[in-house]
């Protein structure tokens, strides 16, 4: 069915127009401008029409812990958030860290709302001993390598993928990219939350800003060494930011992404000891804060990514060291980086679609011009709409928002995937 | 004479501290003040003095439940807190879990829901780890007493610290008392930081730097590493326990240096003032934080601290669950029969 969305405002890469935009049964847009006509309409006055989100950072739990979510769930809610495509961490049960795995998050993708992009995990099991078999995943179409959830120890290693993913690009037709959650857990081991006054007063044990610059430090020298594109997943401290600003001006191959929770939240949401705020890297001070936003506003720090973490209530209800880290983020990144990551309107866009895109090779289907032939993945969204977090309205199958009650503005109307309309005014259309 | 038997009225009865000065919990001394403080201190006398009695015991919460729920072992704070519930009339139940809700794969929620339902008025949690007490207060209608969490808060011990302290010099205000040890692993120390200064106390702490908590500095202490240039001019001394863990957490390099820098040897208990008073938290580790000879001194108040924890607790319980605090909402006859068994 054909359809068009009428009356809004299109940004993308190319800048902003008042133009309508027409989807054909292909999928694809087959017209913009003025008085199309299609079978159906999907109002869009008063909003802004943009290529699709991209999250590059995404735990959808399945295979294995479906009790906090499914591929289903996370795209939904993906959806809902205005994204069209989520790469989908390896830390599965069993690890996604084989082509059988891969083969199996995608097949499950397929029928999801969004795009489901696999990565893989850079070693056997994540367990940081032995290299998985990169080539193998290469050739099934893996273009993203992390062990997220625990940073890579071992820099003799380290070292031996980087220089084996560069070896790898003519087979994936680009840089392999090597996503790398920088935590050194000799220094981070035993903490649950920033070290700092907040944890000093609290009584919970802390893990230093220097866990996480430790390893940045390291990677960009290893980067310097084998040429490897490395891409920094959820920069949380001042130094690190300063670290790879210092990188990109020399000219490496790094990028890098910030969550919206650590530029929105501090350590001192520690203080009520619910597990909600425990995250990893942990909620920062107000002065990382501040550095994570000079780092979007720069350039330094390429794309705004979610670590949607959902975890099952009974789990977030342990005591603050039992409880695993993570939180909610599909459904707030967009009002969050609107509201307060400091960008304007289309840096907030470039920061969740098309830079995204461009880091995890989608940029043929999503963060796309609007323009005749490109397909469909896109989204409406309204800036001035003013909403109430609830973890319980959420699609999610967890309730791990720490922004539970919140009133933020900026909502996301439509998202067409593909073509199809997979979410209309605010509501999920399956 | 005690402070709380110099108010004694023309009837013989006692005024006691206003019994809703804690609140619904007691989850740590951060955010109670001076005046707070004062009332539970001064309540204890009332109740250190039933503690003397030839039957030391009052029916001022009978029909009341007390739940110990400890998570983490501690024999002499369950104890404290029994007695002084039983000292009360009131009933005790217990419930004793070594292991993690991890390992058992029930969330502190489940237990704590659980514990609830056997229809507790109150529950007196020890954690290993921070904050516990403060989320089973979110999930429980009984009045909870923070017992210890992890390295947070450990409320009571800090006040019948500053009950013993009053008790032997009438007042805090203007001493200057050292912490010595492990500072950063220790709650009974953060505890006693912000009741000690709440109360007018200079607060030292002294200890290696690994053993003080990161972001000190914003703390309203003096921090010193050396402790004999200070042993003159203490008013009391008070000396945490060390753990061996702290060795191979790499922390220290062994306790025998520990002993030596930090330990309150008879040399260095020989260089305090004559009124200076020895504490410690207990149990001890004699010869590493404190040797023999300055335990059994004449200045240690050890035994005092353990005698008037109970006090202190019943002062504690009777603020939380006395005064009418029933489920039923029916105040007056528990107020009329605390009037006749407490202020007697």
């Amino acid at each position: 069915m054909s359809l068009v969305i009428r009356g809004g405002r299109v940004i993308d890469q190319k800048g902003e127009r008042k133009i309508d935009v027409e989807i054909g049964d292909d999928g694809r847009i087959a017209a913009v401008g003025t008085g199309l006509s299609a079978e159906a309409d999907l109002d869009a006055s008063g909003c802004i029409v943009s290529p699709g989100f991209v999250d590059l950072h995404a735990h959808l739990r399945q295979p294995g812990q479906e009790e906090a979510e499914t591929i289903e769930t996370g795209a939904r809610g993906g959806s809902l958030g205005g994204y069209t495509a989520l790469v989908a961490m390896p830390n599965t049960e069993p690890a996604t860290d084989s082509v059988a795995v891969v083969e199996q998050v995608r097949s499950l993708g397929r029928e999801s709302m969004c795009e489901i992009v696999p990565s893989a995990a850079m070693t056997v099991e994540r367990a940081g001993e032995d290299m998985a078999p990169m080539g193998e995943l290469v050739d099934a179409g893996v273009g993203i390598f992390t062990d997220d959830g625990t940073g890579l120890q071992d820099p003799r290693l380290m070292r031996r993928i980087m220089e084996y993913s560069t070896g790898l690009t003519g087979r994936l037709g680009r840089p392999v990219i090597l996503a790398q959650h920088c935590e050194v857990s000799a220094l981070s081991a035993g903490g649950f939350m920033h070290e700092g006054e907040w944890s000093s007063r609290l009584g919970i044990p802390g893990q230093p800003a220097e866990a996480e610059e430790l390893m940045v430090m390291r990677d960009i020298a290893l980067v310097r060494l084998t040429g490897a594109h490395m891409h920094f997943q959820h920069l949380s401290t001042a130094s690190s930011v300063a670290m790879v600003r210092g990188a990109k001006a020399a000219g490496l191959p790094v990028t890098a992404e910030a969550t919206t929770h650590h530029f929105t939240l501090t350590d001192a949401a520690c203080a009520s000891y619910d597990p909600v705020f425990k995250v990893h890297p942990p909620l920062r001070t107000d002065e990382d804060v501040a550095a994570i936003k000079e780092g979007l506003a720069d350039g330094t720090i390429d794309a705004v990514a979610t670590d949607h973490a959902p975890h099952a209530p009974h789990v977030k209800e342990r005591p603050f060291d039992e409880a695993p880290p993570g939180m909610l983020g599909l459904e707030t990144a967009f009002s969050l980086t609107l509201t307060e990551s400091g960008l304007d309107l289309p840096e907030v866009l470039a920061v969740l679609s098309w830079r995204p895109a461009a880091i995890a090779g989608l940029t043929d289907r999503h963060g796309i011009f609007v323009e005749p032939g490109a397909p469909a993945n896109l989204c409406v969204i309204d800036p001035d709409e003013t909403w109430t977090v609830s973890g319980a309205a959420m699609a999610s199958r967890s309730l791990n928002t720490p922004y539970e009650g919140r009133s933020l503005r900026g909502r996301v109307r439509h998202t067409i995937r593909a073509g199809e309309p997979v979410v209309v005014d605010g509501e999920a259309c399956r | 004479m005690s402070a709380a038997a110099e108010k004694e009225t023309s009837d013989g009865t006692l005024e006691v501290a206003d019994p809703g000065a804690l609140g619904r919990h007691l989850l740590g001394i951060d955010g109670m003040d001076r005046s707070t403080l004062e009332d539970v201190l001064e309540l204890t006398d009332a109740f250190a003095e039933i503690g003397r009695r030839p039957i030391p015991r009052v029916p001022a919460l009978r029909g009341r439940t007390l739940a110990t729920v400890f998570f983490e072992n501690s024999t002499r704070t369950r104890m404290s807190f029994e007695t002084a519930a039983r000292r009360l009339s009131a009933d005790t139940i217990s419930f004793a879990s070594g292991s993690s809700s991890l390992s058992k794969g029930e969330s502190l929620r489940d237990t704590v829901e659980v514990v609830s339902s056997y229809g507790v008025d109150a529950m007196v949690v020890r954690h290993p780890m921070a904050g516990t007490a403060h989320r089973v207060a979110e999930w429980t209608d009984a009045a909870v007493v923070n017992a210890g969490d992890g390295c947070h808060e450990h409320p009571t011990q800090a006040l019948l610290d500053c009950y013993t302290l009053r008790d032997h010099r009438g007042s805090l205000d203007g001493m200057r008392i050292a912490i010595v040890g492990d500072v950063r692993n220790s709650r009974v120390a953060r505890s006693n930081v912000l009741a000690f200064n709440a109360l007018g106390a200079e607060v030292v702490l002294v200890a290696p730097a690994t053993l003080l908590p990161p972001g000190v500095g914003g703390w309203p202490v003096v921090v010193a590493h050396e402790l004999d240039p200070l042993l003159a001019d203490l008013d009391a001394i008070y000396l945490l326990r060390i753990q061996r863990e702290r060795i191979t957490e790499g922390l220290i390099p062994s306790i025998r240096e520990f002993a030596t820098d930090f330990g309150l040897t008879a040399t260095r208990t020989a260089q305090l003032r004559e009124d200076a008073l020895i504490l410690h938290p207990g149990p001890t580790n004699p010869g590493v934080e404190i040797s023999g000879e300055a335990a059994a001194d004449p200045r240690s108040v050890i035994l005092d601290q353990v005698a008037n924890g109970v006090s202190v607790r019943m002062a504690v319980l009777f603020l939380l669950l006395g005064s009418g605090r029933s489920a039923s909402g029916d105040v007056g006859p528990v107020v009329d029969q605390v009037d006749r068994e407490v202020k007697r």
